[in-house]
């Protein structure tokens, strides 16, 4: 028994003999705050309702590529349609002819996966949605709480494979924006995908799965000293994960409108 | 500069009780604790409250203002605007004894639960080699005072009493991370985190970061990345299929 442990079993010794004290104090109101919490759920509900029915819309939208812009929601095309001829990844297109629905289908279901199970956004849903707790001191709505115990949402431990995929994702759309800024250095358009891309890999590597692997998951930080150093910068980013998860989810939001504009015509100017 | 602040205090004893008025004075630089101190002198006499240190160290003084766990001693009058009714209640997830005093017996309870530091067995006192880089981590979660705000926070408690056998509260999931963070720890702790202490049951909404006063990040530093060592654990194909060919090849 360390001096702790002594101190606490001493001062927890008198509780037997203490009777038996099961009443709360009896407070009738949801929560006895007085400021607005509300606001920030609120909010919150706005903004990933916002980014679900752009997703939809994006899913469906057809012009997803300008020369050399190609919209990051589309990128990369899987399939040999023709509305991704300019989005495919060399040209690679491993999904044939059979293939119907939207392209983008196939491939969102993985930064959305991420999205979906990634710590913080599963923070910002279980509070805005699922009201549980809407915010901190306001009694939830629920009868019954398992939390994460359980099926479905012992799903959300699965976390780390979608980063895997996040990975390669971040580093298409990195591709994706070199490529534009080299065959239109001056077009707008190319450093908003620059713009967007940086986001994205700060997002990615400062995911809490990827501060795990570098060296998290290790007691002996010294026996290993290019994986502390890793594992130390992955924290700095992990630190700005929230405002790095909203940054790059409005930014990948605004890249890829930006390009649909301008495939459509409705952004024209000699520098778009 | 003094003036009359309206306060809304929570009183009796068990669960029964109420919310009683008061008006009383309140000078400048004081503290919510000293105002409860004022009343005690002046107008109420029998009202219970807990504290000791009056610095913000002991962490006894822990009780909710304005809805929200605080220290008393820590929360300055100056954080309200002098038309403004402060309620002061007890912590709403522990029982209460009187007034402003819980009960808080069932964290130590939790806290007797999880086994203490487990050296291997061949390591004598005096052999222990660590870097400051491999203690750093839990050093950030010896800071924590023992308020149990944190643990009185937690919804999952909090809205939720039949969950209190299976789950610790983050204190001791905090504690249980520190220990299975340690270099020379070598008891399980991740299958009893998971199985025993609950952690599962913590979805991550953070209040307890919010509330500590110590300013801890409990939530991103221990539980998050004690979530991630229970995945290596229980969850991870490619981590279980590694560890046994590692295992077969040395
Ligand atoms: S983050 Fe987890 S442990 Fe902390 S208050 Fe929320 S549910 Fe409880
Ligand atoms: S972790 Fe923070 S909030 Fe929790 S008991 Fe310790 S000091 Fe209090
Ligand atoms: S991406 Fe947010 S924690 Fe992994
Ligand atoms: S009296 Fe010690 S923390 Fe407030």
């Amino acid at each position: 028994m360390g001096p702790r442990e002594v101190e606490r079993s001493a001062m927890t010794q008198t509780t037997p003999e203490a009777p038996a004290r099961r009443q709360r104090a009896q407070v009738k109101v949801r929560t006895l705050r007085t400021d607005r919490w509300w606001l920030v759920p609120l909010v919150t509900f706005l903004g990933l309702s916002s980014f679900l029915v752009y997703g939809v819309w994006a899913i469906i939208d057809t012009s997803n590529f300008v020369e050399p812009y190609i919209a990051p929601f589309a990128a990369p095309c899987l399939t040999t349609q023709e509305v991704c001829e300019g989005a495919r990844l060399f040209g690679w297109a491993p999904v044939g002819d059979w293939y119907a629905l939207p392209p983008g289908l196939l491939i969102l279901g993985l930064p959305g996966g991420f999205r979906l199970t990634c710590y913080y956004y599963r923070k910002s849903y279980y509070r805005s949605f699922w009201l549980s707790p809407a915010a901190c001191a306001v009694q939830e709505p629920h009868g019954k709480y398992t939390g994460e115990t359980r099926f479905p949402l012992i799903i959300q431990n699965i976390h780390r494979y979608f980063f895997y995929f996040a990975v390669v994702i971040g580093a298409i759309l990195t591709y994706d924006a070199v490529l534009a800024v080299v065959h239109k250095p001056l077009g707008l358009g190319s450093w908003i995908l620059v713009l967007n891309a940086v986001l994205i890999l700060g997002y990615t590597f400062g995911c809490h799965s990827c501060r795990h692997i570098t060296a998290g998951r290790l007691n002996h930080f010294s026996r290993h000293p290019l994986r502390y150093r890793a594992w130390t910068f992955v924290s700095k980013l992990n630190a700005k994960h929230q405002p790095l998860a909203w940054a790059s989810m409005f930014s990948v939001m605004g890249a890829d409108l930006y390009v649909r504009l301008v495939a459509k015509g409705i952004i024209a100017f000699p520098y778009a | 500069m003094s003036y009359k602040a309206k306060f809304k205090v929570w009183r009796g004893e068990g669960g029964e009780g109420r919310l009683e008025d008061f008006t009383v004075e309140v000078n400048e630089g004081e503290v919510v604790l000293d105002i409860i101190h004022r009343l005690q002198a002046t107008q109420a006499p029998d009202l219970a409250v807990r504290w000791n240190c009056k610095a913000g160290k002991c962490g006894s003084c822990s009780m909710e203002i304005n809805g929200k766990p605080r220290l008393g001693c820590m929360t300055r009058m100056s954080t309200f605007s002098e038309d403004e009714t402060i309620t002061v209640t007890p912590m709403r997830t522990f029982p209460v004894i009187k007034d402003l005093v819980n009960d808080v017996s069932y964290n130590y309870q939790k806290a007797r639960e999880v086994p203490s530091f487990t050296p291997p067995a061949d390591v004598r006192p005096g052999e222990f080699r660590m870097k400051q880089v491999d203690v750093e981590r839990s050093q950030e979660f010896r800071k924590c005072i023992e308020c149990f705000m944190c643990n009185n926070i937690c919804h999952v408690i909090r809205d939720h009493e039949e969950n209190k056998p299976n789950f610790s509260g983050p204190r001791f999931l905090m504690r249980i991370a520190e220990l299975d963070m340690h270099p020379y720890d070598v008891a399980d702790r991740q299958e009893t985190a998971q199985e025993e202490h609950g952690l599962g049951y913590c979805n991550i909404t953070k209040c307890c970061t919010e509330v500590c006063p110590e300013h801890i990040k409990i939530t991103d530093n221990a539980l998050i990345p004690m979530k991630e060592r229970v995945v290596d654990r229980k969850y991870d194909p490619l981590v279980w299929l590694g560890n046994k060919i590692f295992k077969r090849s040395s």
